[in-house]
């Protein structure tokens, strides 16, 4: 038996500690920033590469967002994905999760035949683990979130994957196809294949997709589509602390701790 | 949208026992409710689980909705949400709130696009705006800033609350318990534990000291254990940290997981990271050491001891030790 599609969602976010806010202007400075595979996805896509390694099938990686993230597609072919597609449309700047979720399964029913949809479980910029369970709603199959490992794929349609749950983990049985969400961390991704690096930037096609290739209508997308607005942005002030420095050699400090922390116990 | 009303509030479980931050939720919606003139429904899903459902009236519901079933015992998504959606759909209650723990936002992500509605997402304040949306504030890009989002469309309106943020409250008066059948065909259940594996893990969130671990500590927790154990601190960690696998979750301080109310914390090698800064705001007193004169977390500080942790510990817990 060999799987069907294995298909993973990625996302490029901002590298958070590059990000700067204007209070003036309330808005995200996202120039300086460089950017970066979302790092729970990366581990998405090396969980989905290991699954084909020991049941077969073809993993294809799709991405909602601009031309920009092109690389960073071409890059996870790098790693080992059999095809990429990027849904690129100005319409869809703007969504929060009920579009972006309504995106991202047209774009996996166009894709089609599938078996397993991996996430990551969250993205790195104030992401909320929302999109995994709202896509498996749209595309009407079970999800299980913050999985570290697929055990077992058995013959009678069934998987066996691990949960983390408060306090350790549990094995949870779940109905082919479905969706889950990939915990941050959970593996190491592979390095890309220098050879495969090179093919993928110089002669790797993307395909991409816009709103209309999915039939989706610019009423149903984008802020016209979501069911939450930003209504204010506020810069979050530091609490005022005493900043008191203390130094000299590791024992006077060692000192200096120790009747501190008598002082306030 | 006249015939959706009352706040509902999931109230998680695990084999029988109630998840705290269910509580601290149903709390606030009680205040929420009372401020509108609405009624709080706690809706209880679980194997056998009567009595809690009998303690919630005192935490704030009017009424409890309790589903009872075996396969209910441990939350899976495919029960869980396909009763959830059925009671939604029968009752079409105006909100919907629930913990911002892994099991409420597993839900919470489904029942959203079920309803085609609006769901805000790990916030740390709740409130309606005069034409009764919800409202609440979600810190975004690290918790350096903070984004007021509100449900424009659909109903129920939806939130998830993070864990720690409202103080479980006393209310007078017993809850309404009505019992509700799961309808649940076995033969038809999509998602099922078939195995699990837990410690006990203490909830950081409601400690009064914490020593945290950050990156600079390399992950070498005996010393943060002996000074923990000390001066009577749990231990909480970094979100690098976390992400190597070297503690759980559960115990990852900061604006993506715990966010602490205590009285002191102790950060051996954390550099400051605004996600991390957000988990030690609340906290009364905060003593770092860090090698670098000049770490972001100095701005975040009480007490700065400039030096090797690895040097200054050791030294400290003999001390200590002394009295």
């Amino acid at each position: 038996m060999g799987l069907r599609n294995i298909i993973v969602t990625m996302k490029v976010v901002p590298k958070i500690e590059e990000l700067e806010f204007d209070p003036e202007t309330k808005t995200i400075r996202r120039g300086a920033a460089g950017n970066e595979i979302n790092p729970a996805d990366k581990n998405a896509l090396e969980l989905a590469l290991r699954i084909k390694d020991r049941y077969g099938g073809r993993v294809v990686v799709v991405s909602m967002g601009p031309p920009f993230w092109e690389p960073y597609l071409k890059l996870a072919i790098a790693m080992g994905a059999d095809d990429a597609i990027l849904v690129s449309d100005r319409a869809l700047a703007g969504s929060d999760t009920l579009p972006t979720t309504l995106t991202l399964s047209k774009a996996i029913e166009k894709i089609g035949d599938y078996d397993i949809i991996l996430c990551g479980e969250e993205s790195s910029d104030g992401g909320t683990g929302q999109v995994p369970s709202g896509i498996a709603e749209w595309l009407g199959i079970p999800h299980v979130t913050f999985i570290s490992d697929v055990m077992d794929v058995t013959d009678d349609n069934k998987a066996m994957v691990k949960r983390t749950i408060k306090g350790g983990h549990e094995i949870v049985e779940v109905t082919l196809p479905f969706l889950a969400a990939v915990e941050l961390g959970c593996n190491t991704p592979r390095f890309p294949d220098f050879r495969r690096k090179r093919w993928a930037e110089r002669e790797f096609q993307l395909t991409v997709w816009s709103a209309a290739d999915l039939g989706l209508s610019p009423e149903e997308v984008g802020l016209k589509g979501s069911a939450t607005t930003v209504v204010d942005l506020e810069e979050v002030k530091p609490p005022t602390r005493l900043k008191k420095k203390y130094t000299g050699s590791a024992e006077e400090l060692a000192d200096k701790l120790a009747e501190l922390l008598k002082s306030i116990m | 949208m006249g015939e959706w009303r009352g706040i509902w509030v999931f109230i998680e479980q695990d084999d029988g026992v109630i998840e705290e931050s269910s509580l601290e939720v149903l709390s606030r919606a009680r205040e929420l409710a009372d401020m509108r003139g609405e009624e709080v429904t706690a809706v209880l899903l679980g194997e056998s689980v009567s009595e809690e459902a009998a303690k919630l009236g005192r935490h704030g519901a009017h009424k409890v909705i309790l589903v009872e079933d075996p396969i209910l015992k441990y939350y899976t998504s495919d029960p869980y949400s396909k009763i959830m959606a059925r009671l939604i759909e029968e009752r079409k209650p105006d909100s919907l709130i629930l913990s911002a723990t892994r099991n409420g936002r597993d839900l919470a992500g489904r029942l959203a696009v079920k309803f085609r509605t609006g769901l805000i997402a790990h916030v740390v304040s709740l409130d309606y705006d005069d034409e009764g949306l919800l409202m609440g504030k979600v810190p975004g890009f690290g918790g350096n800033i903070m984004a007021v989002v509100k449900c424009v469309k659909g109903r129920p309106q939806m939130a998830t609350v993070t864990p720690g943020i409202f103080d479980v409250k006393e209310f007078k008066g017993e809850a309404e318990i009505e019992k509700v059948d799961s309808g649940l065909d076995p033969e038809q259940v999509k998602t099922k534990v078939v195995d699990r594996e837990i410690k006990e893990l203490i909830d950081i969130s409601k400690s009064e000291k914490v020593v945290i671990a950050g990156m600079g500590t390399g992950g070498r927790m005996e010393l943060v254990n002996q000074l923990a154990e000390l001066i009577g601190a749990d231990i909480g960690v970094t979100r690098p940290l976390a992400d190597m696998g070297l503690a759980p979750r559960d115990i990852q301080v900061g604006s993506t997981g715990v966010i602490l109310k205590g009285s002191l914390a102790i950060v051996l090698g954390a550099s400051g990271a605004p996600h991390f800064v957000s988990g030690i705001k609340d906290m009364g007193t905060v003593i770092s050491i860090n090698k670098d004169p000049e770490a972001p977390i100095y701005e975040y500080s009480d007490h700065y001891f400039v030096g090797d942790i690895f040097e200054i510990l050791p030294l400290l817990l003999k001390k200590l030790k002394e009295g």
